[in-house]
């Protein structure tokens, strides 16, 4: 049984246009129209919907799903249906983002798209496993060991649950990296309206598959039939006999460990293929920035009391805004600067310690005072929590 | 139909070009087990573009690297779960996973227990040489009571894993175990594991003279295959002795290593049963859409 993309299906099995869902469950409804055919799973609190949900489903539209023995081989599993040809995903929370981190840094080192859902929950350890956290926002982007770009998308709806599901498949296609949605217990368990795409309104990426003559072909560099620094991707099965390594390896694939530059070529190429388009991968929504004397920078669940708090300051003629990072990582280095000269203060709510605020703090270059903003325990901040940050209390 | 005649032309057919020279050491059994394999491919004739090799970490693990075939050089003991994920999104594939007795009986035991309960299509070839060769000779879960390594400097105190038997317990489709030094059974094993739909293990004993041997006075492979000579049996001479042997003979042969074909049954494999689930799935639907018409 070979799986066979077909959106007219997947909308068939996916019902109603409209529908009042759980967030877990709009990322199901993502990964599926994004084309996922593989699903990785292991039953965790607060993300155990997803893998619910891919269960009931991947077998109605030709997919598989399979319950792994834990999150090492959840994601091991999923890059193995990467380089089996499919689209593939697993879901988890902080226990199991943390047994999956070498396998991650595996994916990027050996470029294959995939995706991760982490529905965060407190910790560390086992923490709070029912109640919604933020405290993998730097994991995420340095929980494996050495160098390698992240791409980590940060829902604050039930709808984004669903729509940046596909955004972190186009994104985890288009470069050849993992890609993940860092959702939290609050969405994850939140249930809203959402609308879902028709099939002519999906935008879905795949990824360059290789076309070249078998015998030019070279697995591990930049692209040969487009100027880009991803390779043209030629999965298992289709000829091309690729050697994959986590090994530092030189552009064939075969093992290169023991030479500076081979290593810094390979690292340097898998990062800047990246950080080289930062600036076209920036997704954020701004909110009364134009005059604002002091802003909230904030991403995920806590957009939401956010936003209130900032209307409550409007109202009580405080000049506040607003900017809310869609994509976490890569960081948008240069709209912070620019926000920090505009604006005398921004104030970073969390619900971990203090983690956002330091690439916040970095970028803001002392143009201004940066706040952190933190609550732990597995409640959100209060509006009024976060207006008094306003009234400079 | 065997085309192939010689070693040599064997080698230039499965061979890949650009990776040599190997890792391995003088008188390593891996190249030994890489070719039974290139042989028992032949002789089944399979298309190499559809054959996929998975590994993990440690010597064996380097083998993928050698064949020209598309290969998946994965995290420590993970393979199995890897390839797991390879046969989903492809089941025609044949996958061949090699792997160590450290990768897949100590650091991967999980994902091979997994994957033999759910008779998971693929065939596991584990080379058993006793120790952690690549990292220098630390003990493996597999070790031999009173052996030597550099973390078991004293002797070794530990049970040793029976990974075969381990197989045979959770159901596999197919479990042999066998030396380096017998060509003819491993080639036919080999063969009958790919041929297997369902789980396969082939554990292989294989003399490591640099990290094992040169420790346990087995430096000399001669002194090594001896000790393979002493310390092995045939499971049907095995058999034989326990039920009709003095006790003299039992206590001789209770604790050497059986070889030969433990296990050889036809459950199904995962993904039949899986193909088999989304049928149901489309026949029920089609038969509620009739019902609503």
């Amino acid at each position: 049984m070979k799986y066979k993309y077909d959106p007219k299906r997947i909308r068939e099995v996916l019902g109603k246009k409209v529908q009042f869902l759980l967030g877990d469950m709009a990322c199901v409804y993502g990964g599926l129209l994004a084309g996922c055919s593989f699903f990785g799973g292991y039953p965790i609190t607060p993300a155990s919907e997803v893998a619910e949900g891919m269960a009931r489903r991947l077998p109605r539209v030709g997919g598989t799903y399979i319950q792994m023995e834990d999150e090492i081989g959840s994601m091991a599993a999923v890059i193995g249906a990467a380089w089996g040809g499919a689209k593939s995903m697993t879901a988890t929370s902080g226990p199991g983002f943390s047994l999956m981190m070498e396998n991650y840094g595996f994916a990027a080192m050996t470029e294959t798209p995939c995706v991760i859902v982490n529905v965060q929950r407190t910790g560390p350890s086992t923490g709070q496993p029912t109640l919604g956290a933020q405290g993998d926002m730097m994991q995420v982007r340095w929980g494996t060991h050495g160098d390698f770009e992240a791409l980590a998308l940060a829902p604050s709806t039930v709808q984004e649950c669903m729509d940046f599901t596909i955004e972190a498949f186009n994104l985890s296609e288009k470069y050849r990296n993992p890609a993940c949605v860092m959702t939290d217990g609050e969405v994850g368990h939140l249930r809203e309206r959402i609308i879902i795409p028709d099939e002519k309104d999906l935008k879905i990426i795949d990824r360059v598959t290789a076309t070249i003559d078998k015998e030019k072909y070279i697995p591990f560099t930049n692209s040969q039939t487009r100027k880009s620094k991803v390779p043209d991707f030629a999965t298992f099965g289709t000829g091309y006999r690729t050697y994959v390594t986590g090994l530092t390896h030189n552009e064939k694939g075969f093992p290169a460990t023991d030479k500076q530059p081979d290593h810094e070529r390979l690292v340097k190429r898998i990062t800047t293929k990246i950080t080289d388009d930062a600036d076209k991968l920036v997704m954020v929504e701004q909110l009364n920035l134009d005059d604002a004397d002091v802003a909230f920078v904030t991403y995920g669940a806590t957009a939401r009391p956010a936003e209130s708090a900032m209307e409550m300051g409007r109202k009580n003629g405080i000049k506040v805004g607003l900017l809310r990072l869609k994509i976490v990582w890569p960081f948008p280095d240069k709209l912070v600067t620019n926000l920090a000269k505009d604006v005398d203060k921004i104030i970073v709510p969390e619900m971990n310690l203090g983690q956002m605020v330091h690439p916040v703090r970095e970028f803001a270059e002392n143009h201004c005072e940066v706040i952190s903003a933190p609550k732990i325990g597995g409640e959100m901040h209060l509006p009024m929590e976060l207006y008094k940050y306003l009234e400079g209390k | 139909m065997v085309e192939i005649k010689t070693a040599d032309e064997l080698n230039k057919k499965f061979l890949r070009e650009g990776m040599w020279p190997t890792i391995f050491c003088n008188g390593c059994g891996h190249g030994v087990v890489l070719e039974y394999t290139f042989w028992a491919l032949e002789e089944l004739g399979l298309d190499m573009d559809k054959v996929i090799f998975a590994s993990g970490i440690g010597c064996s693990s380097r083998l993928p690297g050698y064949i020209n075939a598309d290969g998946l050089h994965t995290t420590h003991g993970r393979a199995i779960a890897f390839a797991t994920g390879i046969k989903a999104a492809n089941p025609d594939f044949h996958v061949i996973i090699f792997t160590g007795d450290g990768d897949c009986a100590g650091i991967g035991g999980n994902h091979f227990i997994h994957a033999a309960r759910r008779n998971i299509d693929m065939t596991v070839i584990m080379i058993n040489n006793f120790i952690y060769g690549m990292t220098g000779g630390q003990l493996a879960p597999t070790a031999p009571l009173g052996s030597i390594a550099t973390t078991a400097p004293y002797g070794n105190i530990e049970h040793p894993f029976d990974i075969s038997n381990l197989a045979c317990a959770l159901g596999a489709n197919y479990v042999a175990r066998w030396g380096v030094s017998h060509p003819y059974q491993p080639i036919k094993s080999i063969k009958e594991g790919l041929e297997k739909r369902g789980f396969s293990l082939l554990e292989f004993l294989a003399p490591c003279p640099t990290a094992y041997g040169r420790r346990n006075k087995l430096g000399d492979i001669k002194k090594h295959w001896a000790w393979y000579d002493d310390n092995t049996i045939l499971i049907e001479d095995y058999e034989k002795i326990m039920k009709y042997g003095t006790e003299e003979e039992k206590a001789q042969v209770k604790d050497k290593i059986q070889l030969g074909v433990f296990q050889d049954i036809q459950k199904p494999g995962f993904f039949e049963s899986y193909e088999k689930l989304v049928d149901r799935l489309r026949e029920k639907e089609t038969k509620a859409k009739e019902g609503k018409k």
